[in-house]
């Protein structure tokens, strides 16, 4: 067997980013820092519910099948307000690459920022990029194993730190917390943190831009919704070519453009490419070749901006030598504003539903077998098991009546016939709901197939009310 | 097959062909992976291994059972008996409870029901319906009409002792005579008698017939349906003046009755199933909506002195 002379596999280029600074590794910093803060603190907010409640302010009660956030309690049977967030996320991205481009690829995404954050490990033990360079080079002495050992271990601190963090928006945070260290939280408690800890580990360590280059199928919907409209990291070749050693360039300043090759954008990049190459899948537009390239320019005695933030239609301007848009135009175009009315829409509809919910309600299942049955005194008897939502985290007082049906009386299977009435009031205990069998009887005479409805009502002081349609069905 | 003479190398391949040729294309004699090669040896060894380990060869009569003699029959009497010991506490509490202190003990009730349901469902859906709805002959037990009583008691008195059972002395029983086949009535008597138990259901106006039926009804069948019909449930003998009818309430169906009487049976329970069972489902036919408090106690003695006066 020989080799076949194609290959399906590229083996993985070094990336060695060089430390930069500049207006966006400050951005950067910054929105790593709000992120982060966000993904840690979060769990550990509390959130006073009252004593039937828990008090963390994010919790995901998959347990209890109930999801906090703040003052909103979702059920499982609301989950139309999570998908309406990922409808509002999903749209939400869309607006944020219309307006700003891959934003979120450079910015906000856990691994651009996960990534980061091993990076800076990196340069901080290991050195800057020739450091790096080196040192990989370097065959396996005592020195480098300690080294690496060093580094994967800091790493592995900061995996640990991530995966152990997701669980908490699961369980109160404290007691998970308490539990954890003592050994006595669930497995799967522990095998999310191992499996976390270990994504975190590979993926920001180790496969990095390879995720955004193979993995990753967002860059490929994000290029396909640019537009001559986006911002996107552009090299003004039509001002840097060609390009020249400064050497070179003042020996010919006419034959040269404002580039002067120092390779500096392609040192600092995270994901290993060359912006002059132009807009690429591997361009997460994190702009820091913006900065690298802003600061020789600086040092060069040469305008900011050969690399920088761009729309095509201002390159296509600036090339022909007309002024570009405003930035403030270039945001608030068409398709931005009409994805910013469709979030907003999402959203307005998502508040207003929740602002009108109602915090209880009914629902009746009739017997089915049997459906109607005549009782001795010649009244024909149907069974309903009946369902009371008590959605507030305090037990409220309800009163079931029926609406529609003469002659009826109701009992409960707690009580017997002796007992049959109007109404039943029960207390639904805090945040659940309870089951009443109801049984009802009505004259024999009356349509074979009845409609009537069963109501409810709060009997404290804030009330509220639902009603629920049903049927009494009759003997032949 | 594979002619060594004409084998050549495929060139941009670098792979050996088969040296055969169809229209000028070529088969490669590519190897097979080792990978493959090796995952098909390790399910050879596996495949030798589960054989000798679990239950593999038909065999003239029976299979050979494998060393470790596993079965899924085997792992479904583990599952039963998993299952047996973790009822286990509640059914001795259940059997432990006199059934008329379950239902202080909601809890207890509650399992009671829930078990009894289950249990239904198995002994008791043949004859009585999955809803116990029963039907012509089988009395639905989500009713407010009882022969024998409502009670929990009684309830699990009437599944022990069953009805009508010949080798039982404790059985429920009551002998409703044959008024027409024994000859005890005429035709026409019965007629009459039938007449009469439909105008006291209220299904039909009183008239001549009824009127001679009420003399007759009086004479023969007050001794245990009593004077108004209204029934007596030390007896058996049901009310014949409610809505409900265990074979019909039209002429017919009574006619049928009084002329040839009616016997149900029902097995007694007490030496089929345990006493936990029987007082599940005692509770769960009580829960059914017909159920009725256990008899006040004074009214308990007076039905006792009764009957002790009696004989």
């Amino acid at each position: 067997m020989t080799t076949a002379s194609l290959s399906l596999y590229e083996k993985r280029k070094g990336v060695y980013p060089k430390a930069v600074d500049g207006f966006y590794r400050r951005l950067k910093w910054a929105v790593m820092a709000v992120t982060l803060a966000i993904y840690w603190i979060t769990p550990w907010l509390r959130w006073d519910r009252g004593p039937y409640a828990p008090d963390q302010a994010v919790l995901i009660d998959l347990a209890h099948r109930r999801f906090y956030m703040f003052a909103i309690e979702i059920w499982p049977h609301e989950f139309y307000y999570v998908a309406g967030l990922l409808v509002m996320a999903g749209v939400g991205l869309f607006l944020v690459t219309s307006a700003v481009g891959r934003a979120w690829c450079g910015y906000a995404c856990p691994q651009t920022v996960w990534t980061d954050l091993y990076q800076h490990v990196e340069r901080w033990m290991d050195g800057d990029r020739n450091a790096q360079i080196r040192l990989d080079r370097a065959p396996w002495t005592a020195g480098k194993i300690a080294r690496r050992v060093a580094k994967w271990s800091v790493w592995l601190v900061i995996a640990f730190g991530t995966g152990g963090a997701w669980i908490f928006y699961f369980a109160d945070a404290p007691t998970l917390q308490h539990q954890f260290w003592t050994g006595t939280a669930a497995s799967v408690a522990y095998a999310t943190v191992a499996v976390l800890t270990a994504t975190t580990f590979i993926l920001g360590g180790f496969m990095r831009e390879q995720v955004c280059i193979y993995m990753c199928p967002w860059p490929r919907i994000q290029t396909a919704m640019l537009d001559e409209k986006s911002l996107v990291v552009t090299y003004k070749h039509w001002r840097g070519e060609r390009r020249g050693s400064l050497k070179k360039a003042q020996a010919q300043p006419d034959a040269f453009g404002d580039c002067i090759d120092c390779d500096q954008c392609v040192a600092v990049c995270p994901t290993g490419i060359d912006i002059r190459q132009g807009p690429q899948i591997g361009c997460i537009t994190c702009a820091l070749c913006i900065d690298a390239c802003d600061k020789v320019m600086g040092q060069v005695g040469r305008p900011r901006g050969l690399i920088d933030y761009c729309t095509e239609d201002d390159a296509n301007a600036e090339k022909a030598g007309r002024a570009p848009r405003p930035v403030l135009r270039s945001l608030l175009h068409v398709r931005t504003l009409v994805y910013l009315t469709l979030w907003s829409a999402v959203g307005a509809a998502m508040l207003f539903a929740l602002g009108t919910r109602t915090r209880m309600d009914i629902s009746a299942q009739q017997d089915r077998n049997p459906v109607a049955m005549r009782l001795s005194d010649g009244t024909i008897r149907n069974a309903f098991t009946v369902k009371l939502r008590n959605m507030e985290s305090r037990p409220r007082p309800m009163r079931v009546t029926v609406e529609g049906l003469a002659g009826v009386s109701l009992w409960t299977d707690r009580d017997g016939r002796a007992d049959a009435r109007a109404a039943i009031d029960t207390v639904v205990p805090p945040d659940s709901v309870a089951k009443l069998r109801l049984f009802l009887a009505a004259p024999a005479h009356g349509p074979l197939r009845q409609d009537f409805a069963f109501t409810v009502r709060a009997t404290d002081r804030e009330g509220g009310a639902d009603r629920e349609p049903a049927h009494f069905e009759r003997l032949q | 097959m594979a002619d060594p003479t004409k084998s050549k190398i495929d060139e941009p391949t670098g792979t050996p062909t088969m040296g055969h040729e169809w229209d000028g294309i070529e088969e490669l004699d590519t190897p097979l992976p080792r990978w493959w090669l090796w995952t098909f040896y390790a399910c050879i060894l596996f495949s030798l291994g589960y054989v000798i380990a679990y239950p593999a060869w038909p065999l003239i009569e029976g299979y050979t059972k494998g060393a470790l003699g596993w079965s899924s029959r085997g792992d479904l009497a583990k599952e039963m008996a998993t299952q047996a010991a973790k009822v286990a506490p509640i059914h001795r509490a259940i059997a432990a409870t006199p059934i008329d202190q379950l239902p202080a003990r909601p809890a207890l009730m509650q399992a009671a029901v829930d078990g009894g349901r289950a249990a239904f469902k198995v002994h008791c859906v043949q004859c009585h319906g999955s809803g116990a709805a029963g039907s012509k002959g089988y009395p639905n037990l989500n009713d407010d009409d009882w022969l024998w009583g409502g009670d929990l008691a009684t309830i699990e008195k009437t599944i022990v002792d069953g009805i009508r059972n010949p080798d039982h002395a404790a059985t429920r029983l009551s002998i409703m005579p044959a008024f027409g086949r024994d000859q005890l009535l005429q035709a026409a008597q019965v007629d009459d008698v039938v007449a009469h138990v439909r105008t006291i259901s209220g299904q039909q106006r009183g008239d001549a017939a009824s009127q001679r039926g009420a003399q007759l009804f009086a004479d023969n069948c007050a001794v245990c349906h009593g004077p108004a019909g209204k029934g007596n449930r030390q007896l058996g003998a049901p009310n014949l003046t409610d809505g409900i009818w265990l074979y019909g309430g039209d002429g017919d169906s009574l006619h049928q009755t009084v002329w040839n009487s009616r016997q149900g049976v029902m097995p007694r329970w007490g030496d089929r199933l345990d006493a936990a069972t029987v007082r599940m489902l005692a509770a769960y036919v009580h829960s059914l909506g017909g159920g009725e408090a256990a008899p006040v106690m004074a009214v308990d003695n007076v039905a006792g002195e009764a009957s002790d006066a009696r004989p």
